[in-house]
């Protein structure tokens, strides 16, 4: 029987994936490089106005967040289905939806914490003033955790097959529709001045439920793939 | 009673004669509500006050876009069931009726466009419900992407079950929040449809076209599951037999 106690085993497996992480560092910059990269090309694509720029700004933002947390989310299981630690977790006696969750969190820690440091330099480049910064970053930290957790249940049901990327788009882009709305709303508000409480209390309800909701769907989905 | 009816309805032998005997009448009375709705939604009704002619439409529109969302019901509830019960039948209710539930999301979005053009001077606006609709086609693709590419059709079946299951908890979020971006980034310049104030001339033919619908979609997801079953139990003896006495 297992000694290990569900705290200690969310710990260990936590650990283990930012170990894992940090000693492949060159790919823990990916994330943040396509994230500032695509920003950048939007200025090129649609001309250099800056009063143009800064209406398109937040949006710009996140949709570049979007795409950053969709490319990065392919990897969150991909190597564990691979060596067949996948596998081994099915088999532990703790439930899969909190072992899980210890994957998802260290997969933002390394995916979607790093888009919320960088992103007061997009706010410069995109002419986003000063004073909507905080709300910026307070939406990236609320809202990418929203990517990850609903990430996760496309990741879980396409990572047995050879080609999941391009479904992996298609199944989880629309469900990240309300993110993007409130996101990019509350980041508006706050450049016209007028509080913002509203987005920012829907943004964590949404986070609140994804986080109880998707690692149900997410082990159901992995032991399905796993079948 | 009511259990031995379940029972016998979960096993594709009993569903394929059943379904059968059942697709002429669905078949059949799909085509007599169509034409009466046909009739007196084109003919006998008469002409909006505000939008002419044009308004006519609707008759196709609205009942597709009813079968977009109920459709896309249907198959949460049957994913549930499959994976709570696991019955056979159920599954292959939610992949048969992807397909037509992905057609008729299109239909209305593309009668949702032509109805546009007169009304609203484009084929296309950001409007609250077509951008909901346009997700909701979204949503369709992905599950029937899911589907084909995963070989095994069981576990097909099972996953894509979780995902509508999962699509049907976000459908009123994406809803909802589509309504609200919608008011906050587009003054109210869209003259809508209202609904409520309709006279009982042009509702009544609208609800016989939402009917003849529902029967035309009970048909074809008849006949796809029929489909389904006969190339999932392809090595069963019943099927062997009934193919080899049709070459006979």
């Amino acid at each position: 029987m297992s000694t290990l106690s569900l705290t200690s085993a969310f710990n260990l497996l936590l650990k283990r994936d930012l170990v894992l992480a940090y000693r492949r560092r060159s790919e823990l910059v990916n994330p943040m490089l396509f994230f500032v990269l695509v920003t950048a090309m939007f200025p090129l694509g649609i001309g250099n106005d800056p009063k143009l720029i800064e209406a398109v700004g937040p949006g710009v933002v996140w949709v570049a967040a979007l795409l950053a947390s969709l490319l990065s989310l392919d990897s969150m299981f991909r190597s564990d289905f691979e060596d067949g630690s996948l596998e081994q977790y099915m088999l532990s006696a703790h439930p899969i939806s909190i072992l899980v969750l210890a994957k998802i969190l260290a997969h933002w820690l390394v995916t979607g914490l790093p888009l919320f440091i960088v992103a007061p330099l997009l706010a410069i480049l995109l002419n986003i003033p000063g004073e909507a910064v905080p709300t910026l970053m307070l939406t990236l930290l609320l809202g990418t955790p929203v990517l990850s957790l609903i990430g996760s249940v496309g990741v879980a049901l396409t990572v047995g097959l050879r080609r999941g990327g391009v479904i992996l788009s298609l199944l989880v882009l629309p469900l990240y529709v309300p993110v993007l709305i409130f996101a990019t709303d509350a980041v508006k508000t706050s450049i016209a001045g007028i509080p913002t409480t509203a987005q920012i209390s829907i943004l964590s309800a949404m986070l609140v439920g994804s986080l109880v909701l998707a690692p149900l769907a997410t082990a159901a989905s992995l032991r399905i793939s796993l079948s | 009673m009511i259990i031995r009816f379940f029972h016998q309805m979960g096993s594709p032998r009993y569903f394929y004669n059943i379904a059968g005997k059942m697709i002429p009448w669905f078949m059949v009375s799909f085509l007599l509500t169509l034409l009466a709705g046909l009739y007196y939604g084109l003919i006998v009704a008469p002409p909006d006050y505000q939008q002419g002619e044009s308004y006519r439409i609707m008759y196709i529109h609205v009942p597709a876009a009813w079968m977009s969302m109920f459709i896309y019901v249907v198959m949460a509830v049957s994913g549930l069931i499959s994976l709570v019960w696991r019955i056979k039948m159920t599954e292959i209710i939610i992949i048969s009726s992807a397909t037509v539930g992905a057609s008729f999301t299109f239909l209305a979005l593309a009668t949702g466009s032509l109805w546009g053009k007169p009304m609203w001077g484009t084929w296309w606006v950001w409007d609250a419900r077509l951008t909901s609709e346009l997700i909701l086609l979204f949503l369709y693709l992905g599950i029937i992407a899911l589907h084909s590419a995963i070989e095994d059709k069981r576990v097909a079946a099972r996953a894509v079950a979780i995902l509508a299951l999962v699509g049907v908890v976000n459908i009123p979020i994406i809803h909802y929040s589509v309504e609200w971006w919608n008011t906050l980034h587009q003054p109210a310049s869209i003259t809508k449809f209202d609904k409520p104030s309709m006279d009982a001339s042009m509702l009544i033919p609208l609800l016989v076209m939402a009917i003849s619908f529902k029967l035309y979609y009970g048909a074809v997801v008849l006949m796809r599951a029929r489909a389904e079953i006969v190339e999932r139990e392809r090595n069963s003896r019943w099927v062997q037999e009934m193919v080899e006495q049709g070459a006979k």
